[in-house]
């Protein structure tokens, strides 16, 4: 008797989406772009790829300003992600949210600002630090 | 053989609010009912302070300023989107799911292949709390009654460290040992009070009761109930011990109101509301109450009545129920009455497949069906209340909406509300 491979939850819904095609069709000469289908650029599925995930904040201050932060931007934020060595993450630090580029050097671990204005934290035993998230994308007004 | 999970939040209010305030972390917090009048959810530090739950807020102010607890009210667009995050990543663990309340969730993990569901409710434990800095804990067991004893052990026991697999009978004997009757699932009060009588003060000396005593003394709920402390699963996903025995929807008024016509806008939309609630749950009702009260501190002038009234037939319909429920207000209004607080119980509640068409119905039921289902979609989609009845009043602001004076941000549902970053 065959193992079972795998089993499949049936579609359920009753409704069933059928791709509308963006040329009439006529007689005469087809175009050669029938075949081709377009939907249109989704920037939610561009921008989010873990929704349940991701979290927006707002940027206060500028001490990421040479990472292309600005005061007032908005941050995309993924906490599924790994805080690997060089990531712009989200950490807390004493109980306050930040965002900084993670360094993780051999002897320790740093919160780099990317502003001449700010010095580097290193992160030591009395201090309070958590990874929050990992940020993905700046969304700048201009 | 069954198995389910069932996955708790741990203090899901005050966790929702130290997510985007982790300066809260370890600190005694507290979260408000409506209204702002009583706790209704404490973190680990103010349980410990000895305040209840249900404490009316006024009565610990002293306890508040002495220790600083930080007290919040309800930020129900917060709560239920971090609630929904929850139940998106729990989904990716089991193939069905039941949400069974904002912050529980039952998973079926029988076609789950794991050589270790300890493990494996580690591993659902870590994901939640990384994807979204929710704490949770996580029951295992061959039923949901023993996946929700076993939960609930997990979040009390610091031993568990967060997740306890009962499937084993190592630990089994004695987790039902250490669980109060009154704890139970399924087990309300009248049935507790009664077992304790026998000597039934936990749940094992229930599952090593005679199963004809229990047949004869709780039905054939009680019967189920006893074979699921047994390991025979008798609920599947989406079914429960208890159909809600009644919805209750009230409020307490920002200020107090005078006049019929406010209190019936009131009354209207606490109607609508208790209509979705029952539809949601595939209920209907037998009959409402309505009841109105003045402030009860003023003893002198205290005014409090209530009117049951009989639907025509067993209905969730919103317009039957609006009306049923202002003809029972037109009885009891008091001209000259500053009232404090009004609501309704909808009592008798069945499934909706259990109603029978009456004889002489002269409503088309049908029809009503498909506007309500049409209401219900609308409002889905669009948010509550973007479709409304006219007597739910049409102005602007309401005067006698709840007062939210301590509410955190909108942080992930308002883009003005973001949680701010240096």
């Amino acid at each position: 008797m065959a193992d079972i491979k795998a089993i499949y939850k049936p579609e359920e819904s009753d409704k069933c989406e059928r791709p509308l095609f963006m040329i009439p069709v006529s007689a005469g000469f087809p175009s050669p772009a029938d075949d081709y289908v377009e939907g249109s650029l989704d920037l939610n599925k561009h921008l989010i790829k873990h929704p349940a995930a991701t979290f927006f904040v707002r940027v206060a201050g500028d001490s990421m300003l040479n990472a292309g932060i600005h005061p007032d931007d908005i941050l995309i934020v993924d906490r599924s992600l790994d805080a690997v060595d060089k990531k712009v993450i989200i950490a807390i630090v004493n109980g306050e949210l930040t965002v900084k580029r993670i360094r993780i050097k051999k002897d320790g671990i740093y919160l780099v600002a990317e502003n001449e204005n700010y010095n580097p934290i290193k992160i030591n035993k009395e201090m309070e630090f958590e990874v929050w998230g990992v940020v993905t994308s700046v969304i700048h007004a201009l | 053989m069954t198995v389910f999970a069932l996955v708790d939040c741990n203090n899901f209010y005050v966790s929702c609010e130290r997510v985007f305030n982790p300066g809260l972390e370890n600190k005694p917090v507290i979260v408000l009912s409506n209204n702002d009048g009583c706790a209704v959810a404490r973190s680990n530090e103010v349980k410990a302070l000895g305040v209840t739950l249900g404490a009316p807020v006024f009565k610990e102010q002293a306890l508040i300023k002495k220790h600083g607890i930080q007290v919040f009210s309800s930020n129900y667009a917060l709560y239920g989107d971090m609630s929904n995050r929850v139940m998106r990543v729990l989904s990716d663990f089991a193939p069905n799911l039941e949400v069974y309340s904002i912050d529980e969730s039952f998973l079926d993990l029988t076609d789950v292949r794991k050589n270790d569901l300890t493990d494996f409710g580690v591993e659902i434990k870590t994901k939640v709390k990384k994807h979204t800095g929710l704490p949770v804990s996580v029951g295992i067991a061959k039923t949901k009654t023993l996946a929700k004893i076993a939960a609930g052990i997990a979040k009390k026991s610091k031993k568990t460290g967060g997740v306890l697999d009962l499937c084993n009978p190592t630990h089994l004997d004695r987790a039902l040992e250490i669980t109060n009757i009154d704890s139970v699932w399924g087990v309300g009060r009248r049935f507790a009070k009664f077992l304790k009588v026998y000597g039934i003060k936990n749940a094992l000396l229930l599952r090593d009761c005679d199963t004809e005593f229990i047949r004869k003394k709780m039905g054939i709920n009680g019967v189920r109930l006893v074979e699921e402390l047994r390991g025979n699963s008798c609920y599947p996903l989406d079914s429960s011990p208890m159909q809600k025995k009644n919805i209750t929807v009230s409020r307490t008024f920002g200020r107090v109101i005078r006049n019929l016509e406010e209190l019936a806008e009131a009354i209207t939309a606490y109607a609508t509301r208790g209509a979705e609630k029952l539809r949601r749950n595939g209920l209907v009702a037998d009959s409402i109450s309505v009841f109105i009260m003045t402030n009860r501190f003023d003893k002198e002038n205290f005014y409090y009545n209530t009117e049951i009234i009989r639907l025509p037939a067993s209905s969730n319909n919103s317009s039957e129920i609006i009306a049923a429920a202002i003809q029972g207000l037109r009885k009891i209004y008091k001209p000259d009455c500053l009232y404090k607080k009004a609501g309704l119980f909808f009592r008798e509640l069945k499934p909706e497949s259990m109603v029978q068409q009456i004889l002489f119905d002269t409503v088309d039921r049908e029809k009503n069906q498909r506007l309500m289902a049409s209401l219900d979609t609308v409002n889905d989609i669009m948010g509550r209340d973007t479709l409304k009845y006219a007597s739910a009043g049409l102005s602007g602001k309401k005067q006698w909406k709840t007062a939210f004076s301590h509410r955190s941000p909108a942080y992930t549902t308002k883009w003005d509300q973001l949680p701010k970053v240096t």
